[in-house]
């Protein structure tokens, strides 16, 4: 069963396995921290610094993995192993900012139910 | 398998992740405490004792990679049992942590049964070997058992300068006959209690327990700066120690225990003898038979410790009782100089 771009099997798992209350709390947690982990992977971009790119990109593919988050996970994991692009080129990042926002909206109606 | 509760450490630098696996840890009934990268990780693990630590690979400042290196140079931390937690992309990676010592790998997100499992059999695994580290202490020396751990078993020695103590009970046999069994064991111990109070404080080994002696190792198998100062040292503390007993045996209406040392110091070989399934740490050379007639020796010359020529030339500023020139010493075709101290 998915909802757009939850799938709501894996976030019901999380909520059997965790409880409704902590599971929900960490949903929050991703909201929070997630646009951070956006702006490092830009500011990684405009530095050509690899490193930092690939564990940026990494950090937002296991946190969506978590809470079902497939096209999200999907998109941060091809930027995790498709290296760094040119210096400043924000293609990916944006593309993967545009996809968080979808996933984000998803998971904070899913929250409020 | 034990449920016993564990104190795990978990290494992420992602918050989601480190909530998620210290509520999944707690969940399981131990405790978690958590550290954002691997250079805080091994501050923690250097202050604190864990039992497990779950251990992420992609981390600013010190990875995972970094980190098992670090805990596999490091004797206190090696026997730690470490279970990666990653979704780190590449089989590569995954065989690269297994051979720098992880106990399994556990992809994110992390599925909790076979977290559960894991951690289990993890915390299992550290409990045997703590048991395994404190028979091994047990029945050896903590030297001998931190050599062992060190630098592994193997048959075989190592040639070092080394002082050998025998020290013995006088009339053990004649005094035992008056005894009940339970009381010469009694007796045993608390002798044995402050031998090897005095070998051990004195930066000695007990390699051998006789009946109702010993024999110590100065030197081996970690090297002293002086072995026959330590050595005669750790023999007068003898003599005070049994002087202590002898007080509150007399207080009691006992019998006054008497005890001889025989000191020698030379070349030796040091190392485990016997066979891959029972072997001893121990030590052979001309210095260990020297010791053992000296000791035998002070019955004869009525002295507290006798020592050779080679231990008296390593003491600085001491007081000798007599010299027996040129005494003659079974075993030893040439005569020797002994000195009682």
């Amino acid at each position: 069963m998915t909802n757009g771009p939850i799938d709501l099997d894996i976030l019901a798992e999380l909520k059997d396995a965790t409880g409704d209350e902590f599971a929900a709390e960490l949903v929050n947690t991703f909201l929070d921290e997630a646009p951070g982990m956006i702006a490092e992977l830009k500011a990684a971009a405009d530095a050509s610094d690899a490193d930092g790119y690939r564990r940026a990109a990494h950090s937002i593919k296991s946190n969506a993995n978590t809470f079902g988050a497939t096209a999200l996970a999907e998109l941060a994991r091809k930027i995790e192993l498709g290296g760094i692009p040119a210096t400043g080129d924000l293609t990916d990042a944006k593309a993967l900012e545009a996809s968080f926002a979808k996933a984000a909206a998803a998971l904070r109606t899913l929250n409020n139910d | 398998m034990t449920d016993a509760p564990g104190h795990l450490l978990i290494v992420d630098d992602n918050k989601v992740n480190r909530l998620l696996l210290s509520r999944n840890v707690e969940l399981l009934g131990h405790k978690a405490s958590v550290a954002e990268n691997g250079r805080v990780a091994m501050e923690m693990l250097s202050s604190q004792s864990f039992d497990l630590l779950l251990l992420d690979i992609e981390m600013p400042e010190m990875d995972g990679f970094q980190v098992l290196e670090a805990i596999n140079a490091d004797p206190d931390l090696r026997e730690l049992p470490v279970l990666v937690t990653s979704s780190v992309e590449g089989l590569d990676n995954i065989v690269r942590c297994i051979e720098l010592g992880a106990e399994d790998y556990l992809p994110k997100p992390v599925n909790k049964t076979l977290l559960s499992a894991r951690v289990s059999s993890g915390l299992e695994k550290k409990r045997l070997r703590d048991e395994q580290r404190r028979l091994l202490e047990r029945f050896a020396t903590t030297e001998v058992a931190q050599d062992l751990q060190e630098s592994g078993f193997a048959i075989g020695g190592k040639r070092a300068n080394a002082s050998v103590l025998f020290c013995d009970i006088r009339g053990f046999t004649t005094l035992s006959e008056n005894l009940a069994p339970e009381a010469t064991i009694d007796l045993l111990n608390t002798f044995y209690t402050l031998m090897f109070e005095a070998v051990t404080s004195n930066g000695g080994i007990v390699s051998l327990m006789l009946g109702d002696g010993l024999m110590a190792l100065f030197g081996v198998p970690q090297p002293l700066n002086n072995t026959a100062q330590s050595a005669v040292a750790a023999g007068h503390e003898m003599h005070s120690m049994i002087e202590m007993l002898n007080h509150d045996r007399l207080a009691d209406g006992e019998e006054s225990l008497r005890i001889g040392i025989g000191i020698a110091t030379g070349e030796v070989v040091a190392g485990y003898a016997g066979t891959d399934n029972r072997a001893t740490y121990t030590c052979i050379g001309s210095a260990v038979n020297l010791a053992a007639r000296l000791e035998a020796e002070t019955q004869n010359t009525g002295s507290r410790i006798l020592v050779d020529q080679e231990t008296l030339d390593l003491l600085n500023g001491v007081d000798i009782q007599k010299t027996f020139g040129g005494t003659q010493i079974k075993g030893f075709s040439d005569p020797f100089d002994i000195h009682a101290l």
